[in-house]
């Protein structure tokens, strides 16, 4: 994968509404977004409703990711562009999903729903109809996901990414500042990892930072170590899928978990260590 | 903690947000965004720290209305809108306060 396989411009996006094979998908956790207007011929993901499990905190198995894409009338061979509001987190994390159950032919549309706001192109409010469709998936791909005990094990052995701001990382807050700070759960971040908020991967519209200026940031500012393997985690995983995007697919690192767990899992756990304040 | 994983998500307040009038115990920081005394509903409220830092952002609500909680301290807020539009305001917090910033562009 390099960055011409995984990402397209707003011009590319342009230039496919409504080409056959490719199905643009936008992706919020505010659906009402797409509601006020969305790329024409663009279909919604809702990032609760669709994609978590609705008992279990768990997200869409496969059987149930096959059903849905069936139903969006969503096919194998089908090119999926995916796009979204709050800088493509959750398109980031639906990306991340396609991948984990074996969709390949899937791109993220660079800077979002903002940019195309920015730019003023347009935005249409016809909800298209696609014919229902027979998705087959694959079992989930065990090498793009980390589970809780895989993450207290990579404690000072892998490097651990947390993607969150840098309060959230010290445990001044508990969640990012536009959301209400009633969190239960202890604050801090796990011992070892280092503190690289997904916002620096992003320029101010939204796209993401170039190659050079990615590697500079991970490798050079943050000091990590990119022949070891690695484990992103947020609070809820959809901002580590953005950074999941960045060092798996635009740089091709080889070994890069999402750990979606993240901090809202972690930070319940009884009897793990925290660490409080800085990067040690 | 399911319900971290749904309704208090990561992602923007379903609609946007609307002011509101009270704070409790957090460090509130909200206002109306507006163009020639109307309100600007497509752009985004960013919340920056020291030095630029990028802290928080939210999509105009219908109003042109954004809310951030903070922490107590000197942030900026910077205002994106369609056509280059962007505003800057330096906004200062604390518990138990909302902070009004009523941006014009």
């Amino acid at each position: 994968m390099s960055r011409s396989d995984v990402l397209v411009d707003a011009d590319w996006a342009e230039a496919h509404i409504g080409a056959p094979g490719v199905v643009i998908v936008e992706v919020d956790e505010d659906t009402s977004a797409y509601d006020k207007g969305h790329i024409p011929t663009a279909i919604k993901l809702d990032w609760k409703k669709d994609l978590q499990d609705p008992v279990r905190r768990d997200f869409v198995d496969k059987t149930g990711f096959e059903t849905l894409l069936s139903e969006r009338g969503i096919s194998n061979d089908d090119t999926v562009l995916l796009y979204g509001g709050n800088n493509n987190w959750f398109a980031a994390y639906a990306y991340w999903y396609f991948r984990l159950y074996g969709h390949d032919k899937v791109l993220l549309l660079d800077g979002g729903r903002k940019k195309w706001e920015l730019d003023s192109r347009e935005l249409s409010r016809d909800v298209p109809e696609r014919p229902k469709t027979s998705y087959t998936a694959s079992e989930q791909d065990a090498s793009l996901r980390a589970l809780r005990d895989e993450v207290i094990a990579a404690i000072g052995k892998r490097n651990l990414v947390d993607v969150r701001s840098p309060d959230e990382f010290t445990g001044r807050l508990l969640a990012p500042a536009h959301l209400p700070q009633e969190q239960a759960q202890r604050a801090g971040h796990i011992p070892t990892a280092r503190n690289v908020p997904w916002s620096k991967a992003a320029n101010e519209d939204g796209t993401f930072r170039s190659d050079h200026e990615l590697r500079s940031l991970y490798e050079g500012e943050a000091g990590l170590d990119f022949g070891r393997d690695t484990i992103a985690y947020c609070r809820i995983g959809e901002r580590s899928a953005h950074t999941w995007f960045v060092l798996h697919e635009l740089l091709d690192l080889s070994n890069v978990k999402n750990y979606d767990g993240s901090w809202t899992e972690y930070g319940s756990l009884v009897g793990v260590p925290i660490e409080l304040g800085e990067a040690r | 903690m399911s319900g971290a994983s749904a309704g208090d998500g990561c992602g923007a307040p379903a609609g946007g947000v609307s002011v509101s009038t009270t704070a409790g115990p957090q460090a509130v920081v909200e206002g109306r965004v507006t163009r020639e005394g109307a309100p600007v509903a497509t752009g985004y409220a960013r919340l920056l720290g020291t030095g630029d830092e990028f802290v928080a952002e939210v999509p105009l609500g219908d109003d042109g209305g954004f809310r951030f909680f903070a922490a107590p301290g000197s942030w900026t807020l910077r205002v994106l809108a369609p056509g280059g539009l962007r505003a800057e305001r330096s906004v200062e917090t604390d518990y138990g306060q909302v902070t009004k910033v009523d941006v014009a562009i």
